[in-house]
């Protein structure tokens, strides 16, 4: 519902069509002014309102981390858990609750760097798992440390001249360690993203969507890009849309583009379909006499 | 000349490493410990340090692991953490203390998960007890710049050679603002002689495996005799545990001599302890506030006085049976919780003072977890209510709180427990 108030419009926030889907008294969120996060939290509450997956049957998982906040946001079942333990955490609540929707939405921090061997495992298993990781190129939530998706370059309080490492290609290694459907979007790309969210979950199997956020805060104005905006402009003028691609080609450099798109979808037997296989296996056994 | 600068308790830790010249540094983010790193790196990197290297890992896992590794080439290092990411590094803190390499840590004190806090609180420094470490504590920033010098020289002294860490409080120390003395590097490296390595992996010479399997029972092996068990190296490690109590009283003497400054006799402190008939026991955050609960007791007559331990392992259990022995009461403040027993600092000083001859009455509480305020009358009202009670010791299980707030945050009992 839209209100006037003296000469602006303002949004009654009781009266917010998707305020169910967030948790009471958990608002306001800690997110700062101009971070992507909000716009993306609201595509994924779409996404998930759009896939008709019932949301009694979804479960939120999130490591530690900016984006990590977004399991205590969500009206959910949710686990907040240890700092880059979002994939094993999710991989107990799957196997032992196999009708669940099991979605891990945290950073890359989180999950490429301190959990980065949880992210190959899960990929390799084809675990039943929708991963919307947010990457805001370094550690936001503790002030803008250098990360494993650094670019070559970048300024950031533990690279005061500089970043000197390679970064990771995020779709590229869930892709090459075995997730069956991968994808990546930045923060601009609301529309594309929502139908990928959408796809991602409601395919079978590890799913995993890159966004590139935009966090003015501990990155952006550390690196000539001062405010959200100008990021987010920035990932306009810098992306191109390429289905399909090898995701090896997408690697991100320092003011070069930013290659978005579907890579990988594919069918496989999931770590779910599997563990049922071995059970049938199981009970087939004749017990010797 | 040695420089006042106005420094947070993490930019203290990282100048005395700068003071020290670590020779290597790893460490991951984590709040309220990330700023100890970003100086260093700011050091690094503006070329103020040359000679040190910065690692940039992946996890504390692997910060730990690194800096272990490092350590074993003959190289002075450094980690910090906090919590959670310090009970990430626990595997190796044992494997540190056990390769008996001197590796200094420093712990900007946070509550462990869950629920997640990310302030205050002693359980994570707590948690690390057992695995073989010289532990230090820090009430304020120019203490802590002299406990991690402290640390190294003790760590690296070869009746020792143990890793030590260096505890202060997250958010009250390490993000708070207070003028701490820099010393000069001559200073420094008269009190903080080179490092002399018991394995320099960059000693080609002599091959060395580090971290062997060993046997329960080790055969006679002929010409290559008995390799040592297990159980012998876990006995070193105790014994020069043991023994660093008396090369940390040392260390600070010297300490006291070269730069003027002291902190009691280097592993406790003391607060008007000369004429207490009733005493406080405390560490970190919790002893600095009780400095000032000790002045409102004195001035309604009661002769209170306060112990601050500064070491906590090796745990100096000889002088606290000195300190306490005419003192009728001890009240201990813990800002963790032994779970399932009582405050740490309050059964481990109860186990001291089991041998004493005059044993006083000694009551504990647990405060501030997860950073929650605890004032100086909040301590004074606990002395207080301490003093009136019977025989403390009846009923040493019993665990009393202050600082709850349980009816105004309506946090409701469930039917048969809490
Ligand atoms: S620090 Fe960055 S990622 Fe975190 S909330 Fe602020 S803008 Fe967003």
């Amino acid at each position: 519902m839209i209100k006037k108030e003296s000469n602006s419009m303002i949004l009654d926030a009781e009266a917010h069509p998707l305020d169910s889907y967030l948790r009471p008294g958990r608002i306001p969120h800690i997110w700062c002014s101009g971070c992507s996060l909000g716009s993306i939290t609201t595509v994924v509450i779409e996404a998930i309102i759009e896939s008709e997956i019932d949301p009694k049957n979804i479960a939120i998982v999130s490591g530690i981390g900016c984006t990590g906040r977004a399991a205590g946001y969500l009206n959910f079942d949710s686990f907040h858990t240890t700092h880059g333990r979002a994939l094993p955490f999710a991989i107990g609540l799957g196997i032992t609750d196999p009708n669940r929707k099991v979605i891990v939405i945290s950073g890359d921090g989180d999950i490429a760097s301190i959990g980065g061997n949880h992210l190959i495992h899960a990929a390799r298993r084809n675990a039943d798992i929708t991963v919307f990781c947010v990457n805001n190129f370094q550690y936001g939530m503790t002030g803008g440390q250098v990360g494993p998706t650094s670019y070559i370059g970048q300024y950031q309080t533990t690279s005061p001249y500089g970043n000197i490492e390679e970064p990771f290609n995020l779709p590229a290694l869930a892709a090459s360690c075995g997730a069956t459907y991968v994808s990546r979007w930045t923060a601009l790309d609301v529309r594309r993203m929502k139908e990928s969210f959408v796809e991602a979950l409601l395919h079978k199997g590890f799913s995993f969507v890159e966004i590139l956020g935009a966090c003015p805060t501990t990155y952006g104005r550390r690196n000539q890009l001062r405010d959200g905006l100008t990021i987010l402009e920035n990932f306009k003028n810098r992306t191109i849309l390429q289905h399909g691609i090898d995701p090896m080609k997408a690697q991100i450099q320092k003011d070069g583009p930013i290659i978005v798109g579907k890579f990988v979808e594919i069918q496989k037997p999931t770590l779910t379909d599997n563990l049922l296989r071995l059970h049938k296996m199981a009970k087939n056994v004749k017990p010797e006499l | 000349m040695p420089s006042i600068k106005l420094l947070k308790g993490n930019h203290a830790a990282a100048y005395a490493c700068k003071s020290a010249r670590v020779g290597m540094v790893a460490a991951y983010p984590i709040t309220p410990q990330s700023p100890v790193v970003e100086k260093i790196s700011e050091f690094v990197e503006a070329g103020e340090l040359p000679g040190t290297e910065f690692v940039k890992v992946e996890s504390e896992q692997s910060a730990i692991a690194a800096v272990i590794a490092a350590s074993a080439t003959g190289s002075r290092v450094f980690t910090a953490s906090s919590a959670n990411g310090l009970a990430y590094m626990h595997e190796l803190l044992p494997w540190a203390a056990g390769t008996r390499l001197p590796v200094v840590l420093c712990i900007a004190s946070r509550a462990l998960a869950a629920p997640w806090s990310v302030w205050t609180d002693h359980a994570d420094v707590f948690a690390t007890r057992d695995c073989g470490w010289i532990t230090m504590f820090a009430e304020n920033n120019q203490e802590i710049y002299d406990t991690v010098l402290t640390a190294y020289r003790v760590a690296e002294d070869p009746n020792v050679y143990l890793p030590a860490f260096c505890a202060y409080d997250g958010y009250i120390l390490s993000h708070t603002l207070m003028p701490v003395q820099v010393e000069d590097i001559e200073k420094v490296d008269q009190f903080l002689p080179p490092l002399k390595h018991h394995i320099n992996l960059t000693d080609f010479e002599h091959v060395k495996g580090v971290g062997p399997v060993t046997l329960p029972d080790p055969p006679d092996r002929g010409e290559y005799g008995y390799a040592p068990g297990y159980f012998e190296f876990r006995f070193s490690m105790q014994r020069s545990l043991e023994h660093s109590l008396s090369v940390i009283k040392q260390a600070h003497k010297e300490f006291s001599e070269i730069f003027g400054r002291s902190y009691g006799n280097g592993v406790y402190k003391t607060y008007k302890m000369e004429d207490a008939e009733v005493a406080i026991f405390a560490v970190m955050s919790v002893a600095a506030e009780s400095r000032l609960a000790v002045d409102f007791l004195r001035e309604k007559g009661i002769k209170v006085g306060l112990v601050s331990l500064k070491v906590f392992r090796p745990f100096p259990s000889e002088d606290l049976r000195e300190i306490f022995k005419d003192i009728s009461n001890v009240v201990v403040f813990d800002r963790e919780i032994g779970y399932g027993w009582e405050g740490v600092l309050s059964y481990e000083l109860k186990a001291a003072l089991y041998k004493s001859s005059t044993q006083p009455d000694i009551k504990g509480y647990i405060v501030g977890l997860g950073g929650r305020d605890i004032t100086y009358q909040q301590i004074a009202k606990g002395v207080q209510t301490a003093l009136t009670m019977e025989s403390v010791n009846e009923n040493p299980i019993q665990t009393d709180f202050i600082g709850l707030q349980l009816d105004k945050l309506q946090f409701l009992k469930r039917e048969g427990g809490y």
